[in-house]
């Protein structure tokens, strides 16, 4: 990174001097003296607009002063500037105090019942500076009260100050203008489009950074007050963006998740996902106690010992199997991955529930760990190229990210896909419309430099040849590659070794060396050499009988190609259950184990970047344990101990096996696949799972799945006609397993693909048709 | 007389000697009936003893006793689950949890009430800030007195035992509020009593 020159300017405000780059906006240059500016509008991240006037100061430039007070948040400092604020002015003091006093003049006195009350910074700066009494005896205006603008965000208008951050917040960082300031003077307020709410995926930033009540959570509404909850810093279990989060918890409840501020990351907003997609941790049907199937084939409450001990009797003697699902913490997955290798001996561990590809296999051993992109890479990339990835869905921050660097600078932007995403219409991209499959060629055209970024996700397995291309793509033109999974324990994962070619630290089971390293750091003699199944593989391992137990951490057999295979090997093998919920794994399992949710535990997660996300028990003293602390015990009635019964032991033992700079394999690239050939009626299935749907861990949370965009069939105008359909016609998918019906809408597609949501109300596309994108459907007038 | 031994000698403690007694022999009767002279005193004087429980004094007016949650003319609840009592309260001894007032459930006027409201009296010191605190007046403090009890369960007070009873007039919500009227109109004690169209059959 070269350092940049920049200018500095030195100002003196209350008479102590400061020098600052130039550029740098009077309230921010008093900020690093400590001198604290009232303020409602202004805000770091944000463009300045100057609209709530209750940062007054005093200014003079070379001996010549402002005639009036002049808001410090809309003006940069200059050479020779003197600043006075209120501290050393009596003009800005009472400046300020007649601000306060307009603005607190139509707010309503209704703090008791407000939730902002006791975090609210027109409270505490009225108290600050403002006036101790008010002059105004008249009747204060009043609206309607509270208005829903959206399901979960409810607008108080007699209270807004008018300072616009939410609107300037959805529409400069957002991307979403759904909200906007209405009428003028005395009755000007904040307003929704008629017949469009406020539908956007990161409205939930507006009300933590409104400064007054008046936009508000419907989840957390008369909930709490400040001084009964306890925060703790923690991170986003949702996707593999990474933010860093505050929870605060009251009597042991999580109830409400605010946006931690982490400038390299998630800077200081999130998801409406990660900020209120929590309530199953709260369900009532959490399990509580351990659980073992009794004769009868029924499951009945048992004692941990007991528990454990069918467990490890179960376990003992059979060739075992472990997956893990994608959103174990990074010591969970260690523990998963030391867990097969010293009590199972086996090298059978998967963390991937989704359709993965051999191909994908040999990415994630060869080059995944070496990847070094960040978030900083995108902020300086002379271009975005996007490959199966849909960030707003998929990990919404970095769409922020791409998105404030296309309203700064209008970067570049390509997105190769099947079908035009609202998200990269926000983003202004460059869309290259390719039938489901022949990505690959696409991205092979692709002209890119050194510093252009290619985002690749997850999906990238599911076409043939694309990670093969993006590989080759990055080694022609220099270009940087980001693997970006949907969740937040994958990159974690692979560090940690849960996959089956890789030891913790990227060590490679084949390399004789690295398996001697890893079994001295293990005490034990020998570690298991054949190279592990992958999860597709094990489960028919498990059907053909060549494996008999599995150990299974979250996953869901609806999010696997072949469902019923999974299920039958389910219920073929002896499964050891971790579970926090009832689930269809716990259905089939043999002995189930309760284990602690995000909230519950400490940790880390490795987000897409490979940069550590810790979090810690958010809620001090729940019952529940990790699964970490689980398989040790587990792992000790088998007399095979991993003895890692804290986390703070795993995080120490991984971070010594941690980095690994002995032999690595290289990747082995594979060959697109052709052209499919359809017939009239017949279309390419393609998909992704957007950010709100019928996930899991969304479950619960009403509020939030009202702002889900609605479950639809996406077709392309030339198909439209030739069934004979126009928007909002219903229209039949189907394949040889079952048939989804849906509304139609006519859109930017590929005239030979049809797009449906993954996972959304009516639309289950791996549990309806087993298949979920390349696929060959029929598209019919329902 | 043995001297006191310290048994800490190493902190530089030394041994004292005890103080003497002095006794000098019996004293006269006289001085000894000046020593019941208080005693005697007393004997005529109108007794203090009040024959609690049989008998009990009214306390001063302002006595801090328990405490009562009231209620609004028509019977709503004045509380609106601000928790600012519990907030005021030194000894955290009030637990209040708020929840939004809906249509067919309204149990005070305006947007908001309280659904948990519990006074834990082994913790409360009846200082009486929690009813300075209370912006809607509907926490106040009653003369009663006699919160004894045997067990921790029955101390903590809920909700339903601090109620005000309903009094004439009142009814028991959950109902709607007095028609055309506002939460406004209720703070400021223009609402008269319960109105006809308030009542709601309760199942």
């Amino acid at each position: 990174m070269s350092a940049e020159v920049v200018d500095m300017i030195t100002v003196v405000i209350d008479g102590f001097e400061i020098t600052v780059p130039k550029g740098t906006l009077v309230i921010r240059a008093a900020e690093k003296l400590g001198i604290q500016i009232p303020r409602f509008c202004d805000h770091p991240l944000l463009e300045p607009v100057g609209a709530c006037r209750q940062c007054l100061v005093d200014i003079e430039i070379n001996g010549r002063a402002f005639p009036k007070p002049q808001a410090s948040c809309t003006i940069p400092v200059e050479t020779g500037m003197i600043v006075k604020t209120q501290l050393t002015s009596a003009v800005a003091k009472k400046a300020q105090e007649g601000v306060m006093e307009l603005l607190l003049m139509n707010h309503p006195l209704d703090c008791p019942v407000c939730d902002k009350g006791g975090e609210c910074p027109l409270q505490n700066q009225a108290m600050s500076t403002g006036r101790s009494e008010s002059r105004f005896t008249g009747v204060k205006r009043t609206f309607e009260k509270p208005i829903h603008i959206s399901t979960q965000v409810l607008l108080d208008r007699e209270r807004c100050v008018l300072c616009a951050r939410c609107t300037r917040f959805s529409d400069q960082i957002a991307g979403d203008p759904f909200i906007t300031l209405n009428e003028r003077g005395a009755l000007q307020q904040v307003g929704i489009y008629e017949n469009q709410p406020f539908e956007s995926y990161f409205s939930g930033n507006t009300v933590q950074i409104c400064p007054v009540g008046a936009l508000t959570g419907a989840s957390y509404r008369f909930r709490a007050r400040p001084f009964d909850l306890v925060s703790t810093p923690s991170a986003c279990e949702h996707c593999a963006s990474g933010c860093s989060l505050r929870t605060d918890v009251r009597r042991g409840k999580t109830l409400r998740r605010l946006a931690g501020d982490d400038a390299e990351v998630n800077e200081e907003w999130n998801c409406d996902k990660g900020r209120w997609a929590f309530v199953y941790t709260n369900a009532h049907d959490r399990l509580t106690e351990p659980m073992i199937r009794d004769a009868s084939g029924e499951l009945r409450p048992a004692s941990w010992p007991e528990a454990l001990a069918v467990a490890a009797a179960g376990l003992a003697g059979k060739t075992a199997a472990v997956l893990t699902g994608g959103r174990v913490s990074v010591e969970d997955a260690y523990g998963y991955s030391k867990f097969a290798r010293v009590s199972l001996n086996t090298n059978d561990i998967d963390f991937r529930s989704r359709i993965s590809s051999v191909e994908e296999d040999e990415f994630l051993a060869t080059k995944t760990l070496t990847l070094k992109t960040s978030y900083r890479d995108i902020d300086r990339a002379d271009s975005v190229l996007l490959v199966a990835f849909e960030p707003e869905e998929e990990s919404p921050i970095v769409f922020l990210r791409i998105n404030k660097q296309v309203h700064k600078r209008s970067l570049k932007v390509t997105a190769i896909a099947s079908k035009l995403s609202i998200g990269n219409e926000k983003l202004k991209s460059n869309f290259i419309c390719v039938a489901p499959g022949l990505e690959a060629q696409a991205v092979a055209n692709q002209e890119l430099t050194a510093k252009s970024v290619i985002l690749v996700g997850e999906r990238a397995s599911e076409s043939v040849g694309l990670l093969s291309a993006v590989v080759a793509l990055a080694e022609k033109t220099g270009a940087k590659i980001a693997w970006i999974p949907r969740r937040s324990g994958e990159r974690g994962a692979i560090a940690a070794g849960a996959i089956g070619q890789l030891l913790p630290g990227g060590r490679l089971v084949s390399d004789a060396a690295a398996r001697v390293d890893v079994a001295a750091v293990w005490g034990v003699a020998t570690l298991p050499t054949a190279l592990g199944r992958n999860a597709k593989e094990i489960i028919s391992s498990v059907n053909e009988g060549k494996i008999g137990a599995l150990v299974v951490g979250g996953i869901d057999p609806l999010d696997s190609e072949d469902h019923q295979a999974t299920l039958a090997a389910l219920k073929k093998a002896f499964v050891v259950s971790l579970e926090i919920r009832p689930s269809a794994v716990t259905q089939l399992a043999d002995v189930v184990l309760p284990v602690a949710v995000v909230s519950e535990k400490s940790g880390s997660f490795l987000n897409w970047e490979g940069r550590a996300r810790a979090f810690d028990a958010a809620v001090a003293d729940s019952l529940q344990r990790s699964d970490l602390r689980i398989l040790s015990m587990i792992s000790d009635q088998m007399k095979k101990p991993i003895n890692l019964s804290t986390v703070k032991a795993a995080a120490k033992e991984f971070a010594t096996l941690a980095s690994w700079d002995g032999a690595s394999s290289t990747f082995t690239s594979c060959a697109p696949i052709a052209q499919k050939k359809l017939s009239a009626h017949e279309a390419l299935l393609t998909s992704w799972r957007r950010l709100l749907d019928e996930g899991t861990l969304q479950q619960g949370e009403e509020n939030l799945a009202g702002t889900a965009r609605k479950s639809v069939v996406v077709i392309s105008p030339k198909r439209a006609s030739a069934i004979g359909v126009v928007d909002g016609d219903k229209v039949r998918v189907s394949n040889e397993h079952g048939a989804i019906v849906l509304p139609v809408l006519v859109e930017m597609i590929h005239d030979d693909a049809v797009w449906l949501p993954r996972n959304s109300r009516g639309s289950h596309l791996l549990a309806t048709f087993g298949v979920a994108s390349g696929a060959v459907v029929t598209v019919v007038k329902d | 007389m043995s001297d006191i031994q310290p048994t800490r000698r190493d902190l530089g403690l030394e041994a004292v000697q005890s103080a003497p007694v002095n006794n000098d022999g019996p004293v006269s009767f006289g001085k000894q009936m000046l020593g019941f002279w208080v005693t005697f005193q007393a004997m005529f004087k109108k007794p203090n003893t009040v024959q609690y429980p049989e008998v009990k004094e009214p306390t001063a007016p302002r006595f801090h006793g328990r405490h009562q949650l009231n209620r609004h003319p028509d019977g709503l609840e004045k509380c609106i689950g601000c928790e600012l009592c519990a907030w005021a309260c030194p000894a955290d001894a009030i637990y209040v949890e708020g929840e939004s007032n809906t249509e067919e459930n309204r149990m005070s006027p305006g947007e908001r009430y309280g659904k948990v409201y519990q006074i834990n009296y082994l913790r409360c010191v009846f200082c009486g800030l929690c009813i300075e605190a209370c912006p809607t007046r509907a926490l106040t403090m009653t003369n009663e007195y006699e919160l004894a009890d045997d067990s921790r369960e029955s101390l903590i007070y809920e909700k339903m035992d601090l109620l005000a009873p309903l009094q004439q007039g009142m009814l028991m919500p959950p109902h709607p509020m007095y028609p055309d009227m506002n939460d406004t109109n209720y703070y400021k004690g223009e609402v008269p009593g319960s109105h006809p169209s308030q009542e709601v059959a309760h199942d």
